[in-house]
């Protein structure tokens, strides 16, 4: 059983199948990359994961529970981050303000209306939020606007900002698209630092095989709405189906 | 100091000299002058600079920190203003159940329009605000105000008539018109100084602690960690709710407020003047709120108070000058050529001083969109570079080897 069971999913746009009967099983503590061509269906499935989309038939299940139905902040608080495509963040808060709503938020996220405490005054908050940011080696950067950092800080500060809620499944969607290839370097490091160090799942979903061949212990891959295969790295790349659906080449 | 920093504390101290000397700070000309028309410090206008004050601080709570702007908050103005000329008809001219009382029912009303109203942003938030607005305002002008249930007496406006209960009211003790346990709202002070007059009225001093009462709260809002969570929901909804937080919540706690500071300034505009009338319900009225808070500077702390003062200036001392004024300032000048200056500021002045008010909101929304704060800081800045520019000049005469 793995922490994350997709389980026969289908969507329809209209016309159009975007996913049909995907079964996918996501192992604990593992980093899972789920690949393919464009419009495979690798974002609406992600979307299906998140609660922003509903799929039509199947199931999810996250940890024993179903996620379908629920708001994207209750998906969150079960514990699943996600990542997005283009960072986003808070542009109009400093970088420190960044990191602190998500520290209060662990808190189930419960609403609090704490308009007279100050919040330089949150200790047990702002240190949590101090010491993440040092640990994503960002602290220098405290007090700028978040939305003046380079894209690469800004993956940075938004992977940070996933951390600090500890979550139990990270979710990825693209997370190197339209960087430099020194920031895809920094962003795989500091992903395998983060999947070593800590007790967490990682899905990703990824265009460059580089940054998914240097990451991942399992890929699915996906093709037309409907998962191809599902193997270790080593058997995909010889794999004639992937470079058939990759290529258009015939196997 | 009271919970704030330094530099929050020294602009509540400066708000609070400013206002509290505001019949010297606002009365600049001696009163037999021709510039005595440009004084401001009476209590009529002095009083409805720091009401409408505390209305753009609250509506700031919302627009400048979430984002979401409600064309529908004069309904709130209004409601507050009712519920307290009915305090004043029921129990007596106190004012004090009557400022209550608006706050409280203003609040409710306000939970139940935001709860309607947030299930939408955008756009569409701010036209189920301004309809919500006009329904309580036609509900007020007609439908309220049948002669089985008068709630709000239609056009002529719910005022305190003779045969109102007015229970706790004792006309031998008491003035006859609305006070504070006894000192009467319109009990002025006159202080003649040279050639100069100073009013110190009861109802303004009441309306001035209150609005300092209420901009300390907002920067205890602005600052605290309820303040940021509205900030974030302005910034980016999305990160929010994929952070597990639900921003609801947040939206309609501080529609709440506003809705309670909107009340609250409503109630005060009866406790000064106890007559309530539909038309401060209506859709300029909460038009002007917007342009207070856009003119002065949305999301800062002063901006609401200057853009609310700012207007009700123009509104009051502009419209005052007539083709008669304008005759008597200009008649240094050849007949003929008096006649064509005074024919072309004509449209500006008098009736016309929206025309004046609009050109200028539409000079600082296009050059200082950030408001008059903006424009202060601008100068400021400018004034330093200045300075700074001065002192490497001197460092430049005499160069380190």
């Amino acid at each position: 059983m793995g922490i994350l069971e997709v389980k026969d999913v289908g969507k329809r746009f209209g016309g159009l199948q975007a996913l049909s009967d995907v079964n996918l099983s996501v192992k604990e503590n593992s980093v899972h990359a789920i690949i393919g061509p464009n419009g495979a269906g690798k974002s609406t499935l992600l979307n299906c994961l998140v609660g922003k989309l509903i799929p039509d038939t199947g199931s999810v299940m996250f940890d024993g529970q179903s996620v379908l139905g629920r708001a994207p902040y209750e998906i969150n608080q079960m514990g699943i981050s996600r990542v997005f495509q283009t960072p986003e963040i808070f542009g109009d808060l400093t970088v420190l303000e960044n990191m602190m709503i998500p520290c209060f938020a662990k808190r189930d996220g419960a609403f609090e209306l704490n308009a007279l405490s100050a919040v330089l005054k949150q200790n047990d908050i702002l240190e949590r939020a101090e010491h993440m940011l040092e640990e994503m080696n960002m602290a220098d950067k405290r007090g700028m606007h978040a939305a003046a950092l380079s894209r690469g800080d800004k993956r940075r500060l938004e992977i940070g900002m996933c951390l600090s809620q500890e979550p139990r499944l990270l979710l990825l969607d693209e997370p190197t698209a339209g960087m430099a290839r020194a920031d895809t370097n920094n962003t795989i490091d500091l992903l395998k630092q983060i999947s070593e160090e800590r007790d967490i799942t990682i899905a990703i979903i990824e265009h460059d095989m580089h940054v998914v061949f240097s990451l991942a212990n399992r890929i699915t891959v996906l093709a037309q709405g409907t998962p191809l295969v599902e193997d270790d790295p080593q058997n995909i790349r010889g794999n004639p189906k992937v470079r058939e659906a990759y290529l258009g080449e015939s196997a | 100091m009271f919970g704030l920093n330094k530099k929050d504390t020294s602009v509540l101290i400066i708000v609070a000299v400013m206002v509290m000397l505001a019949p010297f700070l606002l009365n600049p000309f001696p009163s037999a002058s021709g510039l005595a028309q440009f004084n401001a410090g009476y209590p009529d206008l002095m009083q409805k600079f720091v009401i409408f004050g505390i209305f753009a601080i609250g509506f700031n709570i919302l627009f400048g920190l979430t984002g979401y702007l409600s064309f529908g908050h004069a309904a709130f103005l209004g409601v507050g203003s009712y519920s307290c000329v009915w305090m004043f008809k029921l129990l007596g001219y106190n004012v004090l159940p009557g400022i209550l009382l608006s706050i409280a029912v203003s609040g409710v009303f306000a939970l139940l329009i935001g709860y309607v109203s947030l299930r939408r942003s955008g756009i569409y938030f701010s036209i189920l605000t301004l309809a919500f607005a006009q329904m309580s305002y036609a509900l007020a002008y007609s439908v309220l105000s049948n002669p089985k249930f008068n709630l709000t007496n239609g056009e002529t406006g719910l005022q305190v008539y003779a045969d109102d209960p007015q229970w706790f009211h004792n006309p031998d003790r008491l003035p006859d018109l609305p006070h504070l346990f006894g000192l009467s709202m319109r009990a002025t002070y006159k202080l003649d100084l040279g050639a100069w007059e100073f009013q110190f009225n009861a109802g303004y001093y009441l309306c001035a602690v209150i609005m300092l009462a209420c901009f300390y709260l907002a920067i205890r809002i602005f600052r605290s960690p309820f303040g940021m969570m509205l900030r974030a929901v302005k910034s980016n909804q999305q990160r929010m709710n994929y952070t597990g937080l639900n921003s609801r919540p947040y939206t309609l706690a501080a529609f709440v407020i506003s809705g309670m500071y909107a009340g609250l300034a409503g109630g005060l505009l009866s406790a000064v003047d106890p007559l309530a009338g539909a038309e401060r319900m209506q859709w300029t009225a909460s038009g002007e709120v917007v342009l207070m808070t856009i003119l002065g500077g949305a999301g800062t702390l002063i901006g609401p108070v200057l853009g609310a003062g700012f207007i009700k200036y123009f509104e009051n001392i502009f419209s005052k000058i007539n083709d008669y004024v304008l005759h008597s300032w200009f008649s240094f000048l050849p007949d003929g050529m008096e006649d064509a200056v005074v024919f072309l500021i004509h449209p500006f002045i008098g009736k016309g001083w929206h025309l004046t008010l609009g050109i200028l909101f539409m000079l600082v929304v296009i050059f200082l969109p950030g408001g008059l704060v903006e424009g202060g800081q601008r100068l400021v800045n400018w004034i330093r570079g200045r300075k700074a520019k001065s002192s490497t000049a001197a460092h430049e005469t005499n160069p380190a080897e």
